[in-house]
């Protein structure tokens, strides 16, 4: 129970359900604030407080539990050197891969319970072939994009009462019907370990901004720029470059070379991405059968699925989208589906450009 | 429910709740000069000299508060800003309570105190000799009777009789040990007309059976004291604010209990927490008490399991109905490795791997049995836990 509108609604209905429920609210920070500030959506004193408010209401017990280590080594830490390495990770994701559906769920097993419930937004769905993660019904909330980390042993003993809902606007209903005084609280939607929503100036203090080159995709040098980290594939904003375009248009960031802290820039066009590929994968259930199969690909938490053909060879999962992607960052998470369901996610090791360097 | 934390706060007693009541129907405000604040008023110096009468001191000398904290607060600040010029160091103990850690550590950041640290022995009592060599210059000392952690007793007598020695004023916090501990502020002060030796010395109502919100500091009419709160100048302009009657009827109630019973009680308590300790041994033979084995308070087990988290234990035997304590401070409900175990000599680890329980009045036999009941399934799936979490690091 973060503190939040989903996770108090979710305890309600699984209390409403008949489970023998215990709040536990994560403290992921040893020297979190007092009180909350702008979108932050946890860690702080005040948040921690209005969780237990919650819990009160619905009488269910409620424990604070420290993973402020853990979340510090595989989900700061691990977003620090992502960067660091000039890729661009996703640290909700990392949370509910190492933390949310593995300390506490580990933990709680351990402890004699049966499933960690949270608020997030997707559906759990009994399948043939054992349960299975599917978007949630508001496709606009819907998060089973971070949730693509899931494995069929953490899905087994998951919980997720908000899925079925039609919209945020009914659980924010259903919250202030039962009383709850966190039903008009708003969404947090920063990153929640960086306070004041700067992910730029939080990264230079740790990944150390030092100035370096901009340059095109030929190598010649159009620009400086005051350390790498800041800069992500795609961005436009935020390039001062010297020397303009000869085709005058605007240039997007193709590349970040963390080694030689160089970042590459050039024409939107060239943002293009034919295939991506990588190792690290996950199967939210079964794996797949064959080695290549027809799929979605989801490549941002807020991006469209887009059809595509997935292969799977020796541990190596590559995508080919139907039509090229519209810059992909190494780093970033690509989540297949199948229709609704999840069918599995990788981390986007290589990117495979559209458009050839020398067209 | 089975409640095993009465170093927290013990439950009410009736009779202070019935003092309570009788003075909150009074109307009043025991400053007035009219018939109803002098009704008031004779309930508030009934009390007060009730109380004196329990702390070996005289009525003047008693402070109402409205807890630990502020008592605290008030004889540490109260001492510091009435200090001899010249003199800026802090005798401080290891192992304090957080209200005096917190209270010295902002004079040190704030105002420019010195604090000079002080061992605690291996049984978690202070160090005498080291308390003493510390001593000279010093603008003040504080000390607990008794560790709220561990539960051991400190010499108190030594430790008064080393501050007069040495002419530095003492504060002693006996807001947990006042319910086992006999004082004589009078006697540990000595005859002694100069502002060093005791001065000040704490206690809270919760501890006895007063409510929580009522406690009392007692001030040396010799000390030198610095108010905190000012305003309309009550309890000799040491305390402002209009007197909480009620509440410190219902403490010198609860005190007065406390004192005529402590003898038997503790006795009681022993054998209980004995039964307790020896119950825990049998169950888990690796466990080990902490603290001293003859200087301690009768109700208070501390116990380190060196294969378990408190924290999990703690949330394992509250399922169970059994409330306990990791006795460390929280800070938003996460558990801090104990400062106390630390200053013992102890890791990080052991640290985090203590349960208190402390015994009162309400205890019996039965609720001992329903703690050593619960603790092997509790401990069993505890130190499969740590287990794991230990591994990975």
């Amino acid at each position: 129970m973060s503190g939040g509108v989903d996770s108090a609604v979710a305890a309600a209905r699984a209390v409403d359900a008949g489970h023998d429920v215990v709040g536990v609210h994560l403290a992921l920070s040893r020297a979190g604030g007092t009180l909350r500030t702008g979108s932050r959506g946890c860690c702080t004193i005040e948040d921690a407080l209005d969780a237990r408010r919650a819990a009160d209401l619905l009488g269910i017990p409620f424990y604070v539990w420290d993973f402020s280590e853990r979340f510090r080594d595989d989900v700061i830490d691990d977003f620090v050197s992502e960067y660091r390495a000039g890729r661009t990770p996703n640290p909700c994701m990392r949370c509910n891969e190492k933390i949310k559906f593995a300390a506490l769920l580990e933990r709680a097993l351990e402890l004699g319970f049966d499933a960690v419930c949270t608020g997030h937004y997707a559906t759990l769905v009994d399948g043939p072939h054992g349960r299975e993660l599917h978007r949630a019904s508001d496709e606009a909330k819907d998060q089973s994009y971070v949730l693509g980390v899931l494995t069929e042993d953490q899905l087994a003993h998951t919980y997720f009462p908000l899925g079925t809902t039609p919209s945020k606007a009914v659980v924010r209903a259903e919250a202030a019907e039962r009383g709850l005084t966190v039903a008009q609280k708003p969404d947090s939607h920063d990153i929640c370990f960086i306070p004041d929503g700067d992910t730029r100036g939080w990264l230079a203090e740790r990944v150390g901004a030092e100035q370096g080159e901009v340059v095109d995709r030929d190598g010649a040098v159009v620009g400086r720029h005051e350390g790498a980290h800041a800069f992500t594939v795609g961005q436009r904003r935020g390039l001062q470059l010297g020397v303009p375009a000869a085709d005058g248009k605007p240039r997007f960031v193709l590349e970040v070379r963390p080694v030689s802290n160089t970042v590459v820039v050039g024409p939107k066009e060239a943002l293009a991405t034919a295939e991506i590929a990588g190792e690290r994968h996950s199967w939210a259930g079964r794996a797949p059968d064959g080695g290549a199969f027809d799929c979605h690909v989801q490549i941002r938490a807020h991006a469209d699925p887009v059809p595509a053909r997935a292969t799977v060879d020796d541990g190596t999962v590559t995508v080919i989208p139907e039509a090229p992607f519209d810059g992909v960052a190494p780093g970033q998470t690509a989540v297949l589906y199948d229709g609704t369901r999840v069918i599995g996610q990788f981390t986007i090791a290589r990117t495979v450009s559209a458009v050839p360097q020398n067209a | 429910m089975v409640y095993l934390d009465h170093a927290a706060s013990t439950p009410l007693r009736p009779e202070a709740r019935d003092a309570w009541l009788a003075a909150a129907e009074l109307t009043g405000n025991a400053s007035s000069v009219h018939g109803a604040g002098q009704a008031l008023r004779r309930v508030l110096e009934d009390a007060r000299e009730r109380v004196a009468a329990v702390l070996g001191c005289d009525p003047i000398e008693v402070v109402f508060t409205s807890g630990g904290t502020e008592s605290v607060n008030l004889g540490i600040k109260g001492s510091w800003w009435a200090r001899e010029q010249g003199r800026q160091a802090i005798v401080l103990p290891d192992g304090e309570h957080h209200a005096t850690l917190d209270t010295v550590e902002w004079l040190a950041s704030a105002q420019g105190a010195d604090v000079r640290s002080v061992r605690l022995r291996l049984d978690g009592a202070v160090d005498l000799d080291a308390f003493v060599e510390a001593l000279p210059g010093a603008a003040l000392a504080t000390a607990l009777v008794a560790n709220n952690e561990v539960g051991s007793v400190s010499d108190v007598a030594g430790l008064a009789s080393a501050s007069a020695d040495a002419g530095v004023p003492l504060h002693l916090d006996a807001v947990g040990a006042i319910a086992h501990v006999p004082l004589d502020f009078s006697g540990l002060r000595g005859a002694g007309k100069d502002a060093g030796g005791l001065v000040a010395l704490s206690v809270a109502g919760h501890k006895v059976g007063a409510p929580v919100g009522t406690g009392a500091l007692v001030v040396s009419r010799y000390a030198r004291m610095s108010a905190v709160l000012h305003g309309g100048g009550q309890q000799r302009g040491l305390r402002s604010g209009t007197p909480d009657v009620p509440g410190a009827a219902a403490l010198a109630v609860a005190l007065d209990l406390t004192a005529t019973e402590r003898e038997a009680e503790s006795r009681r308590l022993r054998a209980l927490a004995d039964r307790l300790g020896a119950g825990i041994r049998a169950v888990v033979p690796q466990a080990t008490l902490l603290g001293s084995a003859d200087q301690r308070l009768p109700g208070h087990v501390h116990v380190l399991f060196p294969d378990a988290l408190g924290e999990t234990l703690l949330f394992l035997l509250d399922h169970a109905g059994v409330q306990v304590s990791t006795g460390s401070a929280c800070q938003a409900g996460i558990a801090e490795p104990s400062h106390v175990v630390l200053a013992l000599g102890y890791g990080d680890r052991e640290a985090r791997s203590v349960l208190r329980i402390t015994l009162g009045r309400s205890t019996t036999e039965t609720d001992v049995d329903a703690f050593l009941e619960a603790l092997p399934d509790a401990h069993r799936r505890a130190a499969a836990s740590s287990a794991r979490a230990g591994s990975r690091s």
